[in-house]
This record gives C-alpha cells, structure tokens and sequence, in this order.
C-alpha cells in the first residue's frame, strides 16, 4: 500500500477543484512546493528551541538589571546577610548560596558513591536477573515527582533521624541532603553505568587474563577507563540537585542563614524563589525583584557547571575501536 | 596497591563485591520504604469522595477533584504544543539538515535547555506568558511553560528514535524516487514512532510531576472550581500535594499522602500505556 502525505497531495478530481489556485497543478511542481513548505514548518519547530533560551536570558535581565541598579552588585555577591523583605533590608546573597551548597554536597556525599557503587554492581556483577530488578526499580525512582520526595523527607526521614538526634529541627538540611541525594542516585548510576558499558571487552578480558580479580578489574581498569564520563555524571547530578526546588521548599525550611550545620534550618536559592511567589510581597519593588536576581544566579551557576561537563565528555572521550 | 597475598586480595574482593550488591539493593529497599510509608499513611483517605470533593479546611471533607481536572487540563494542552513542535523540531535537526555550525551551535543549545532548572522555566512563563501575553495564572500560560519545560527531551528522544532507524530504509526510499518529506512521513516516522512515543510519555510524565514552574506562573493553591475552558484559573496536583504538606497538621499529612498515591497512580498508568503501545508497535512493524 502507498501512503501518501495529504497536505498537498490530492488524487480525486473534486480534491482537485477544491485546490485553491495559488497551487500549481502540476505534480512535480507542487511537490517541490510541498517539499519547500514542510522543511519550513520544521524549521519554524526548531527555532522554539532557540526562542526558548532568549526568552530564559531577556525575561531574567528586564528584572535583574533594574535589581542592581537599586543594589550594588558588590553588596549582592558578597553580603553577609539576607532580609530583602523585613526592614532594615539587606541583599546579600550567601546565605542563600552556602544554604544551596549545604544541601547540595549532602546530596552528592549520598549519591556519588552509592550510584558509583550501583553502576559497578550493574555493569560488572549483576547477572541479568538482577538488573532486570534494579534497573527499572531505579527507573522509579528517577520518574517520582520531586514533591514526592519532600514529603517523604519531611514525614518520614526528618522524624527517623530524630530518634537519634532529639534537637534536629523539624525543617533541615541534613534530611533534606540525604533524600535529595537518593533523587539522584538514579542520574548518576545510569550515566556512569553507560560509560562503563562503553569500555571495550577486551580491556576487562586482557586484566583477568594476567589474573586480576573482579574487584581490581571494575576500580582499576573499567573505573579509570569510564573516568570522563562517570565525572560527568557526577557533574550532571549536582547540576540537577542544585536546580531541585520542591524537596528543599518542603524539608529543608525557610530561615537564610550562614551555616554549615546540616542539623538547622536554612534556605537555598531556589526555596527562596517559591517562598517570594508564595507570598504576598508587592510585585514591582526591589523585594520582588530579588527573585529574577537570584534565578539569574541559579541559571548562571547551573549552565556554566552543564557546559564544563559537555566539555570534559567531549574533551577526554576515549575512542575505542 | 595491590597486596601480595593472594588469599587477601580474595578476600578483599568477596567484601567489595557484598558492598556492591547491598548497595544497589538498598536503591530498591529503600523504593520499597518510600511507597509502603505513603500508602500505610494515605490509603485510608483514598476513596471516591476524595476523588470528587473540592478542597477544604476541614480534612474529613477535603479532596482532589479540581486539581485532577487541573491536571488533566494541562497535560493535555501541554501535550498539544509540545508535541507536534518537539518531533518537527527533532525532524528538522535529524533529516534536514548537515552537520554544520549552525546546528552544531542548535545541538549545544537543546543540551543545556535540557539541563536548566524548572524554575527559571516558571520565571521565563511569568514574565513572558502571564504578563507579556496577559494570559494570567491560566491553564494556558501553565501548558506553555511546561511544553517549553519538556520540548528539550521530546527533541532528543525523537532524534535518538530517528537515528536509530536503518539508512537503507531512506535510501531504498530515494533510489525509488521519492522525495524527502515523503521518505520520512511514509518510511522512516512509521519505523521511529514507537521510540518517539516513548520519550513523549516519558516528558509527559515528568510534566505531570513538576510543580515548581507552575508555583512560580501563580497557579493557584486553592481552587474550589474546575476550568470551563484554557483561560480559566486552575489548580495542579502537585500542587495540591505541595499545599497539604507544608500544612502542620498530622491530617493534611495523610491527605497529601492520599494525594501522591494518586499521582503516583497516574503515572504507572501513562507508562503501562506506553509499554504497551510500543509492544504493540513494534509486533507490528516486524
């Protein structure tokens, strides 16, 4: 059977008079005329991509850029303090920041090792019944709304860790880093995974053959021969843990504070963001504009840390044959 | 340093083998923790009246109708715009053009939108969708900004299906005389489609989960109403979920349980259906 695209197309003489005249009624010429137009459509699809990202930097700079013409971007950077809506006002934004990293290194202090351990278990160990459990379980895992897990971390882990640590506060980093990190996991065994599939055979092969156990094959040849890529997937998951909204919003608290104790309540960047929108503040004043101010920093931070890891893949590939 | 030992270095591996195995068992345990702890706290909310009450103060009367409408909304006109423009724009990059700087600079581009937070996509939807387009905290600003959220992976999983269909299937199709857009809609999209599928359930999925962009356009928390039509306000959710479970009380807990067994119900569905559907595809195409 032949199929025929219908948008130009036609092969009944009503379909022929329904034509409107701009279209040639030769057939050659109106596939040309059929060809031109689809490829045009498609390149209109494309260039949303490309909108999409000017759209991200304009709509970020008409709000950023009347922020610091209020407040010195010196006072942003390197203040000490965050109040920008309770009087005496001030922007400085590390607390937000060592509040993003607080979280963050507790992520990665959770997920670089158990996905690397994960990855090596896959790749290396695991007999095909087993990956047949743990991948998709993992799977699961990476589908699971972010809200999700900041209920679990607020209901379930936070209270756990309470048995053992009476004076953690309700909101804090600690659980809010140990989950975020479990939300990750999944990111970076599955990369890592993949570029420890990549190293050839006969690599492992030649390792056993001059009597290597398992172990020493996995950390000292697939591991360092994987290198690039299980770092870039380490790089990715801080990427996406410092971007995660919901699970701090909910677990982590809402006080900005200058902190590295992961037992108290803090603030990142991005809790600060949804508590603004959540909240009545006047839109239009500095207070609000903070906002843009402080994504702008998210994009920023979280684009430069995608491309250094777009370079390190590219840069340090290595081809096998 | 490996030891001399030899009885050592067995040993040594026997442990890190059993440290490797628990592990990547403990990713499944602790899935296995997180859904027992949700179900035992939401199921005894979970009947119909919960599925057709509005929300509420009280809890016993509380329930999710309008933010499963809301969702329902949005899933569907989000997938209205994503997906059309996210497999042309997959097409475009993958069939009609060469390898050159332009796209190689297009190809960075969909890389990092990919890897940008959602929230600057809820910045991006508040300035440009609610107060440029004056769309306000409606449905239709929500789709927009969750199918440009999503565009990036329907892209590069529409573009992973179409490169891995054979190019003898194109160039049978040329040696035949055809063109290039028939090539495509009748040969080489039929062979992709059930990878392309795929990735659009799987961006949908996601879709369906995220709540800060939508926080951030400023879909309402409370919303006693269903939307008569994609102007109209909404509710989503996650979002509901996100509201009860910033409440202090142990009840509003239970009720966002009850909430993400829901959600959660929802998206074993949608991806049943895309297993099955792809099965199905694929049986077929053989």
């Amino acid at each position: 059977m032949i199929k025929h695209s219908k948008l130009l197309l036609y092969d009944s003489p009503i379909e022929r008079k329904m034509t409107p005249k701009w279209i040639p009624h030769n057939r050659k010429t109106r596939r040309a005329l059929e060809e031109k137009m689809v490829r045009w459509i498609l390149f209109t699809c494309a260039l949303v991509s490309i909108l999409t990202t000017v759209g991200i930097i304009v709509s970020l700079l008409t709000q950023a850029i009347p922020f610091f013409q209020e407040v010195r971007p010196w006072d942003f950077f390197s203040g000490t303090r965050w109040s920008p809506i309770l009087i005496p006002q001030s922007f400085g934004v590390l607390p937000l920041v060592t509040g993003t990293i607080l979280v963050v290194a507790l992520a990665a202090g959770v997920a670089i090792p158990v996905g690397l351990a994960t990855a090596i278990f896959l790749s290396e160990y695991a007999p095909n019944k087993m990956r047949q459990v743990v991948k998709p379980s993992l799977e699961v895992l990476a589908g699971i709304p972010t809200v999700v897990y900041g209920y679990f971390a607020l209901t379930f882990v936070t209270p756990q860790i309470q048995n053992f640590l009476p004076d953690l506060l309700v909101f804090n980093a600690l659980s809010a880093g140990l989950v975020m990190g479990l939300m990750i996991i999944p990111m970076v065994s599955s990369l890592s995974e993949d570029a420890m599939l990549a190293v050839p055979r006969s690599l492992r092969e030649a390792a056993y053959a001059l009597g290597a156990t398992r172990m020493e094959v996995s950390l000292k040849v697939v591991v360092p021969a994987a290198l690039s890529g299980i770092v870039a997937a380490f790089i990715l998951g801080i990427s996406r843990a410092i971007g995660e909204t919901m699970l701090v919003t909910i677990a982590a608290g809402a006080t900005p504070k200058l902190t590295f104790n992961p037992l108290e309540s803090i603030q990142t960047m991005t809790a600060y963001i949804v508590q603004v929108s959540l909240g009545d503040t006047p839109q239009g004043g500095v207070a609000y504009q903070t906002i843009f101010a402080v994504s702008a920093l998210l994009f920023v931070i979280t684009l430069s840390i995608n491309i250094f890891s777009g370079r390190l893949l590219k840069r340090f590939r290595e081809v096998y044959e | 340093m490996i030891s001399r030992n030899l009885t050592n270095r067995y040993v040594i591996a026997k442990i890190f083998h059993g440290f490797c195995f628990t592990v990547a068992w403990s990713g499944v345990l602790i899935l296995g923790v997180l859904l027992f702890h949700v179900t035992q706290e939401g199921i005894q909310w979970l009947d119909l009246q919960f599925l057709s009450d509005f929300p509420s103060r009280f809890p016993a009367k509380a329930g999710i109708h309008s933010a499963l409408i809301g969702t329902l909304w949005l899933i569907s006109l989000t997938a209205l715009f994503s997906v059309p423009i996210g497999i042309g724009a997959g097409l475009y990059l993958e069939e009609f053009t060469k390898k050159n700087r332009i796209r190689q600079f297009v190809d960075l581009n969909i890389s990092n939108l990919a890897g940008v937070p959602s929230i600057v996509y809820g910045m991006l939807g508040l300035v440009i969708f609610v107060r440029w387009f004056e769309l306000n905290q409606s449905v239709l600003a929500g789709s927009l900004t969750m199918s440009l959220l999503i565009l990036p992976v329907i892209i590069i999983s529409t573009r992973e299906a179409l490169r891995a269909v054979p190019n003898t299937i194109r160039q049978a199709a040329f040696a035949l005389g055809a063109t290039r857009w028939q090539t495509i809609y009748a040969h080489v999209l039929p062979a992709a489609f059930p990878g392309i599928l795929t990735g659009i359930i799987l961006a949908l999925s996601r879709a369906i989960g995220e709540t800060a962009p939508l926080i951030m356009i400023g879909a309402l928390t409370y919303v006693a109403f269903v939307p008569d039509g994609p102007m109209d306000d909404f509710t989503a959710l996650p979002i509901q979920i996100f509201n009860w479970a910033s409440r202090p009380q142990q009840q509003f807990h239970e009720l966002a349980a009850a909430g993400i067994l829901v959600l959660l119900f929802v998206l074993l569905l949608m991806n049943s259906i895309a297993v099955f559907i792809r099965h199905r595809l694929e049986k077929k195409n053989r």
